[in-house]
């Protein structure tokens, strides 16, 4: 089974779909920028390597932006520049339309008082209750008491934690933790949240509910989010746009939707696997059966995007080219909120028909790309 | 302690006292300046909030110096400064200057390592939310290093009962001369006993009044 190697074909169904979708984006329609980076590099150690290489990005306002990478990608370092808790050696930042790198101290501390952050390991006080963690912005902002103590109540049932007011730390789960981190981090009413692997630290269930919470409050805020994970399943459930960062540098960005169809680099590729893989079972290559003498058999995916169902393609194709098309994985899934089908075919005929049948594909608009025969 | 003469008895408590002052006044001492001590050590050093390896260095060297010296040195090394802070160098007020100082450097350090035992975290979220230095050392910082800084508190006093037993030298009694004086000296075994006893309890009480205000205070 060595030498079958396996073939990827991605099916736009609608070409025209995808930009249907994006004008449809609230995000997309909103035309102030929100948090634009401009050619940002940083360098920790003196001769050691760039954490950040000439880094571009602009994130509209409420649109929710994500930023994937591995681990030493840069993310953290790229999130961490937007409220210059890291400074970079060279590049600007503006966020909402001021320069940060131009302020004084003073003038920074209120600037970071408009830009929410929550953390991967939550860091609260350890020695606050909830109400005086979520209480805490406020305080160094200089609010009064009464006052604090209104915007608390309004923030708690926010995040479902009236029953936590009280509560420290210690007692409270990994979710309900975040929760309090999201309630600071709104505390003062800011207009940009960045979430730094906000829920990297939490079990499936749970990161599921803070990502439909961190999506609700977008919505009803008017957040703007910018969101770091090195989990594309994150991306694809919330995100508007992502960018992909490696080895210090944006080497992909653009409509979620967009990345995950037409991914351009192989790193991309290979997280957009993770999400979208074609899932054929281990085992399942040997247990295909050959092909025929004279005839050749492929393996491919492909991925139907939008409504139009796969059927009508397959038998259309089986019919027409006198190939045989086997179904050996499939099933249906959603990209920012748009449904898609991802399908493992083995296809057997004459190489010809195969060649036409592909070619035939391609013609209604769907993306092939030949990674083996 | 009936097996003690009255007169025994009254010294023992005189002891008892000169023994509280000595170790209650330099822990005192020891508090107010080795905390901002500390405080400047940890924001200071490398990769604290402001660090200044020129003001960092040479004030390590200066708190490693007075804790490397034994305290019966110390205690005669700087009795031309005892003298001139405390206009006697003999006597229990006398010994306080010395307790205190190498209190302050004990303290220092071991408030220092309580100040690192905060989570970095918290720090970084407190500027990410446009926290000025004051406000994250005395808002966080501190109250999220209290339960550490009682905890090194305790050791502090619990040290300075010991080296209180030292002061005996410059004239400051308490209980470790009482005991030096009368229970070895003069073959006094009751005397011994008696100060052996006290300071047991002394010490365990000091112990548990720090362990319970630490497991109050802590919520982790």
């Amino acid at each position: 089974m060595a030498d079958l190697r396996i073939a990827r074909v991605v099916i736009l169904a609608q070409p025209d779909h995808i930009t249907t979708i994006m004008r449809d984006m609230p995000a997309l329609q909103a035309d102030d920028i929100a948090i634009r980076l401009a050619g940002l590099s940083k360098r920790f150690a003196e001769g050691g390597t760039l954490a950040l290489r000439d880094v571009s990005l602009e994130v509209r306002g409420g649109e929710i932006f994500g930023i994937v990478g591995r681990s030493g990608a840069g993310k953290s370092t790229l999130v961490r520049t937007i409220n210059l808790l890291e400074r970079p050696d060279a590049g600007a930042v503006t966020v909402l339309g001021q320069e940060l790198l131009g302020l004084d101290a003073a003038a920074l501390r209120t600037a970071r008082r408009g830009i929410g952050m929550v953390f991967q390991h939550f860091n609260l006080h350890h020695r606050r209750t909830v109400a005086e963690n979520i209480a805490f912005p406020l305080e160094i902002a200089g609010i009064s008491r009464a006052e604090r103590a209104a915007r608390v109540a309004e923030l708690l049932p926010l995040v479902g934690l009236e029953a936590k007011r009280d509560a420290y730390p210690a007692q409270l789960s990994g979710g309900q933790k975040q929760r309090v981190g999201i309630a600071r981090a709104l505390a003062s009413r800011p207009r940009i949240l960045l979430c730094d692997e906000a829920t990297s630290a939490l079990d499936p269930e749970t990161t599921a509910e803070i990502l439909a919470l961190i999506r609700n409050l977008r919505d009803r805020l008017q957040l703007t989010v910018l969101l770091i994970t090195h989990e594309m399943a994150v991306v694809k459930s919330i995100c508007d746009r992502v960018a992909v960062m490696e080895a210090g540098r944006v080497i992909e960005q653009g409509p979620v939707l967009e990345v995950f169809t037409r991914p351009r680099q192989e790193t991309t590729r290979r997280f957009v696997a993770e999400v979208i893989g074609h899932g054929v079972p281990a085992g399942t290559l040997a247990r295909l059966p050959a092909p025929k003498p004279g005839e050749a058999r492929r393996l491919v995916q492909v991925l139907f995007l939008g409504p139009h169902s796969t059927r009508a393609v397959i038998s259309e194709a089986s019919r027409d080219f006198g190939i045989d098309l086997d179904i050996a994985a499939g099933r249906i899934d959603s990209i920012a909120g748009e449904p898609f089908g991802v399908m493992a075919l083995a296809a057997y005929g004459p190489a010809e028909a195969l060649e036409a049948a592909f070619a035939w594909m391609r013609g209604l608009g769907l993306v092939i790309e030949e990674i083996a025969p | 302690m009936t097996w003690l003469t009255p007169m025994m008895q009254e010294l023992l408590i005189e002891a008892l006292g000169q023994t509280l002052v000595m170790v209650g006044v330099s822990t005192v001492l020891a508090i107010a300046f080795g905390l901002p001590l500390a405080l400047l050590l940890h924001v200071t050093g490398p990769g604290g909030l402001s660090p200044r390896p020129w003001l960092n260095r040479p004030l390590g060297l200066v708190v490693n110096a007075l804790r490397s010296t034994p305290f019966i040195i110390l205690m005669v090394a700087i009795v031309p400064f005892t003298r001139l802070v405390a206009g006697t160098s003999i006597g229990t007020g006398a010994a306080i200057v010395p307790l205190a100082l190498a209190a302050t450097a004990f303290l220092a350090r071991l408030f220092e390592n309580a100040l690192r035992e905060v989570d970095p975290g918290v720090v970084e979220a407190a500027q990410a939310m446009g926290a000025s230095r004051g406000q994250i050392v005395w808002k966080v910082l501190v109250p999220e290093a209290l339960p550490g800084l009682i905890a090194a508190v305790t050791v502090a006093l619990v040290s300075l009962v010991g080296f209180s037993a030292m002061a005996g030298a410059i004239g400051g009694g308490g209980l470790g001369d009482l005991g030096i004086r009368f229970g070895y000296q003069r073959f006094m075994p009751e005397v011994m006993a008696s100060v052996v006893l006290i300071l047991i309890l002394l010490v365990q009480g000091l112990q548990s009044i720090g362990d319970w205000l630490v497991r109050r205070l802590s919520h982790r």
